[in-house]
């Protein structure tokens, strides 16, 4: 279990999902999870649905818009989303995101390791 | 036709865990053991040590692991496809052949070598007849950086790896081979796939990239449910199970450690993925939105329904070229307060450096602790107040080397004349380091002639 505080509940598969804040908004984190890496200085995430039936979920609330404005200060380029239905999963291309990239970055996650985590810290609203 | 073919994955990158290759071979059958080694930078520092000596310019660490694995490959008929050959694919081929003698080996191994992706000594003429080897990031022209490139090598494909292995090859050492291709390879060879096969292609590259970072598809960096991955000590590094179809299974040794799970997969998938419908090899074009998985069993995921498209006319570049110099420094800082302190320490930092005059393209300051990974997003709902370290971690960057030498200088003086209770500079003073820098590029493949020479010990 993570330990985030207030009220944690049980979901249907046994893992704990997060609490909803006031907005009735749930972490990212607890209807997918993602890996990351890099092209250059771009960062790829995907995002992959924890469920099926949360991926049109994903589809409909995590849009690239939306992606860019979560990462707005922090990556210098445009945000692009595609779409694999057939693995559940989106992904993010995070143009500008690395300081230059590889080895001329001096980020500590220079090549873009841990993108992927920070985007699911983004807010969500419940699936139904 | 042969029904089945097992290629294992031994090595994810330069530095991968030694003990994997060896416990591939030995933990079951297998036919085919890949290895890859190059990254993108990979390639300049094998020049530099090739212009050093022209015996080097490969992965060293290849030869002592042959050395362990050779016996059991050859009583165990296991092929090898590796691209431990870097820039000097001949010179690692002599010195496994060298080694195989000494081992008794003679007269029973046939080593293939594949070169010709190598282009740097052709950029000028090249450039000459109009190629531009424009940046594909940038669009910039390579003669921006034309006098500091220090390595230029094409991608080659799966093409030159069937070649060696169809002239009776038992291992296959290249230089830049695609990491797909190392996979590929051995499945056109062993299924008699056709060139413009696509479909077929694009299923053996997915292999390919499923597997070629090792145990990341196995259960190593993997996210979902990763406090119930068993036994990472004893990972199992992955297995293709292909099929002459184009399915094929991902698997591992029995009684090893980790997890082969749809959702494990799908992580490595979606890894470094650019456009999912257009994953552009020099053997295809694959469609990774086509790829059905299915759990078939424990730790057994099924791939299907790959669907690929024909390869393009170019072949990717990969040049390295020097950019300059940056170095990084960090200090410390203990509770109370931990955090101002090391505000304060990185504000009293750069207001000596702007003092001295220094100029850099760059200066990075992160609080690693704070907001190192997630930057402003960690920090959102605010700081923690009662942190019991944080650490400073400054990063400058410049073309020119005198900047950053002298910012290495300006680290350790903080410890005595900077904010209090600092500690954690035992590792001493931060060491400037070369940029190499990587500038993509494209080029029609006809210019790119594979060579692939095939050597009996």
């Amino acid at each position: 279990m993570r330990g985030r505080g207030r009220g944690l509940r049980e979901a249907s598969d046994g893992r704990t999902v997060g609490p909803s804040d006031r907005k009735g908004k749930v972490l990212l984190l607890d209807l997918a999870h993602a890996r990351s890496g890099d092209k250059g200085d771009t960062a790829n995430v995907g995002l992959i649905a924890r469920k099926p039936e949360y991926y049109a979920h994903l589809v409909k609330h995590v849009t690239a818009a939306r992606v860019a404005r979560h990462f707005k200060g922090m990556i210098t380029g445009p945000v692009e989303r595609f779409e694999l239905p057939n693995l559940r999963a989106l992904n993010f291309l995070l143009h500008g995101a690395l300081d230059g990239g590889g080895t001329i970055s001096l980020k500590t996650d220079a090549q873009g390791k841990v993108f992927s985590t920070a985007l699911l810290r983004m807010m969500v609203e419940v699936p139904r | 036709m042969t029904q089945t073919v097992r290629i294992a994955a031994g090595q994810g990158f330069w530095g991968d865990w030694l003990e994997a290759p060896v416990r591939q071979v030995t933990g079951g059958p297998v036919d085919y053991l890949m290895m890859d080694y190059l990254a993108e930078v990979t390639m300049s520092i094998m020049q530099k040590q090739k212009s050093r000596d022209p015996l080097l310019g490969y992965a060293k660490d290849f030869v002592p692991l042959m050395e362990r694995i050779l016996p059991t490959l050859a009583q165990r008929g296991i092929k090898v496809t590796t691209n431990a050959g870097g820039v000097n694919p001949r010179a690692c081929a002599e010195a496994v052949a060298a080694l195989a003698r000494r081992l008794g080996l003679a007269g029973k191994l046939t080593i293939g070598v594949v070169s010709g992706d190598d282009l740097l000594g052709r950029l000028d003429d090249l450039l000459a007849r109009g190629h531009g080897l424009k940046n594909l990031d940038t669009g910039r022209p390579l003669g921006d950086v034309r006098d500091r490139v220090q390595s230029a090598n094409a991608y080659l494909g799966a093409a030159p790896v069937v070649e060696a292995l169809g002239r009776g090859a038992d291992i296959v050492i290249t230089g830049r081979v695609t990491d797909t291709g190392l996979t590929l390879g051995p499945m056109m060879h062993a299924f008699g796939w056709r060139r413009d096969a696509w479909d077929l292609l694009a299923a053996g590259t997915v292999a390919g990239h499923t597997i070629e970072c090792g145990a990341q598809c196995t259960g190593g960096n993997c996210l979902v449910d990763w406090e119930r991955v068993p036994d990472l000590a004893n990972v199992g590094y992955p297995i293709v199970e292909a099929r002459p179809d184009g399915s094929f299974d991902v698997t591992k040794h029995p009684g090893t450690g980790g997890r082969v799970t749809v959702a494990g997969v799908t992580e490595q998938l979606v890894y470094e993925m650019g456009d999912p419908r257009a994953y552009i090899t020099p053997d295809c074009v694959a469609d990774f939105t086509t790829i059905q998985l299915t759990q078939v069993g424990k730790d057994r995921v099924r791939f299907a329904g790959i669907k690929g498209r024909s390869a393009t006319d170019k072949l990717k570049v990969s040049i390295a070229y020097g950019y300059g110099y940056k170095a990084v420094g960090t200090l410390v800082y203990a509770w109370p307060d931990a955090y101002a302190k090391a505000r304060r320490a990185d504000q009293v930092l750069r207001r000596r450096l702007a003092d001295l005059g220094l100029e850099f393209e760059a200066i990075v300051t992160e609080f690693v602790g704070v907001d190192a990974t997630h930057g402003r997003l960690a920090s959102a709902a605010g700081v923690p107040v009662d942190l019991p370290e944080v650490q400073l971690r400054v990063g400058v960057r410049a073309r020119e080397l005198a900047p950053v030498e002298r910012f290495t200088r300006e680290i350790a003086p903080l410890i005595l004349n900077g904010p209090p209770s600092v500690t954690g500079f035992a590792g001493g003073r931060p060491k400037p380091e070369e940029i190499v820098a990587y500038w993509p590029a494209l080029i029609d493949k006809r210019e790119v002639q594979p060579c692939v020479d095939v050597v009996a010990v």
